[in-house]
């Protein structure tokens, strides 16, 4: 989270439970579908309002490229491991892996969120081998 | 309802291309009206439509009919990335088939090369963006090097393989002279090129140059009185599915699979009776993945289909035969490229690089991360 602007309606919620160790996402209340982003309805079924919920942060990398041409305010930082992750929960997000190797990580690893500095300084989602 | 020969292409040219610096955004996509214009024997007071695509400008559908001085009685300015052109193309189709216009232009111009309109490269982080913005992804390489990575683990496709493509690429360029990288390459030139983001190498990556393109789109009552051969739409299908890769839900299987269905449903033709075929290729793995969104192939053997020079000027299966984005030009949205290729390869236009009666052809335009597809058949009958 990096814009003045933020965060917004659509995202108090979700960056509000990173900030206290959480990682929120929205369930529907009609079809059950994981929501993620968050946002003001569901994309399965377009029913209003889902219910927001609280992850376990355990799922498996779907996808993953190690960045060496980072863009410019991240340079210095390369090479680092960019993740797409399933959640057990049914939602995808996209993350990093935090720490060590970025070669260590593989496509189905297993992967825990951790909470740590993001590029402001405020708390943001990583993984973590599990 | 069928746009089939609902519009023909009467005029199809390129500005400069490459690196232009005596020039404008807005003077180069009037370089490339002027000569489209002259190749289907058409005036500017005969253009009653107009469809841009582009963020160079604020309100760039009007700034560029402003600059030409002309006001089209139909617009249309769908921003849907590099594939925006082949959905103009559809576009202009229905427009032409509803009467309301009969000489659309489909126009694109960038100088992001030379000058400072590197608008496709800006990095957003409000809404959707915000859940990517912290991770350092850059765009648009990172989101085609995830989904390559996905198609690695899942089929076994390597950069061998990719790098084949890139290969046959360039050679192609090598027969075209307005290609900006012309000199030969080889499969351990792309290998050793560099990572940028894994598994995508240097050579796997789209040229970043200058360069603008246009299409003249006319109904079939005008085509007719024309003295060069029009080249008909035969099909075309448009799908858009994210903006974000996080949001793909297979990262193998992109929108192509929707809009190629239709496209091919519409011509009433089948993938062996095309002759020529122009896939968007800003990086290897976009070819690979719509090649087989496409049907050209079953889900998993598009790294098979595109190695060992397949897809090259001696290969069976001619690709890209302009060079394409990663050895011809790419100036931000490669789309309008595909149309002007594919019009000069069904007219016959393409000298050293002609195939042998090309009749038929298919283009197919990615935009975005993999977002969005415009899929057209083309053919002279
Ligand atoms: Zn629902």
């Amino acid at each position: 989270m990096s814009d003045e602007d933020l965060p917004d309606p659509d995202s108090e919620p979700y960056w509000e439970g990173v900030a206290s160790g959480e990682l929120r996402y929205r369930r529907c209340g009609s079809c059950d579908a994981a929501i993620f982003y968050p946002r003001s309805l569901c994309t399965e079924c377009g029913a209003p309002d889902p219910d927001w919920a609280v992850s376990k942060g355990l799922g498996k990398v779907y996808a993953c490229s190690i960045v060496h041409r980072p863009p410019p305010s991240f340079r210095g930082e390369a090479p680092y491991a960019v993740l797409l992750v399933d959640l057990d929960e049914g939602f995808r997000m996209i993350s990093r892996l935090s720490e060590g190797d970025p070669e260590s990580i593989c496509i189905g690893d297993r992967v825990q969120v951790v909470f740590n500095d993001g590029p402001d300084g405020l708390p943001t989602p990583y993984f973590i081998p599990a | 309802m069928s746009l089939k020969r609902a519009c023909a292409i009467a005029g199809v040219a390129e500005s400069r291309l490459g690196v232009v610096p005596d020039s404008t955004v807005l003077s180069l996509q009037a370089e490339a009206f002027v000569s489209a214009l002259a190749d289907a024997g058409l005036h500017k007071s005969d253009v009653d439509g107009l469809l841009v695509s582009g963020a160079w400008g604020r309100l760039p559908g009007l700034q560029i009919a402003e600059y030409l001085g002309i006001q089209p009685t139909y617009s249309d300015s769908t921003m849907v990335g590099g594939a925006s052109f082949e959905f103009h193309l559809g576009h202009a189709a229905a427009a032409i088939q509803a009467g309301l216009c009969k000489v659309a232009v489909i126009l694109y111009g960038s100088t992001q090369r030379s000058r400072a309109d590197k608008y496709i490269f800006q990095i957003r982080s409000d809404l959707g963006y915000q859940y990517e913005a912290p991770y350092g992804l850059p765009t648009p390489v990172g989101s085609y090097a995830l989904a390559a990575s996905r198609h690695f683990a899942q089929y076994g496709t390597t950069n061998e393989q990719l790098a084949d493509l890139a290969v046959s690429t360039r050679e192609w360029a090598s027969l075209n002279p307005k290609a900006y990288r012309r000199e030969p390459i080889t499969r351990e030139d792309v290998l050793n090129s560099g990572p940028i983001a894994t598994p995508l190498n240097k050579l796997d990556c789209c040229l970043f140059t200058d360069g603008g393109g246009a299409v003249v789109v006319v109904s079939p009552d005008i085509a007719k009185t024309l003295d060069k051969p029009p080249v008909w739409l035969l099909g075309q299908g448009e799908s858009v599915s994210h903006a974000q890769i996080s949001e793909m839900r297979d990262l193998t299987i992109t929108p192509a699979a929707r809009s190629g269905a239709r496209a091919f449903e519409m011509a009433g033709v089948s993938h062996g009776d095309l002759d020529v075929v122009e896939i968007y290729d800003s990086f290897t793995i976009t070819v690979l993945l719509t090649l087989e969104s496409l049907g050209f192939c079953p889900s998993g053997a598009g790294g098979e289909f595109i190695a060992n020079g397949r897809t090259g000027p001696s290969g069976e299966f001619p690709l890209n035969t302009n060079g394409g984005g990663l050895s011809y030009c790419h100036p931000g949205q490669y789309g309008i490229f595909l149309i002007i290729e594919a019009v000069r390869q069904l007219r016959g236009e393409c000298d050293v690089r002609q195939v042998a009666n090309a009749a038929l052809a298919l283009i197919s335009g990615t935009g975005g991360v993999l977002s969005s597809n415009s899929t057209c058949i083309l053919g002279v009958e």
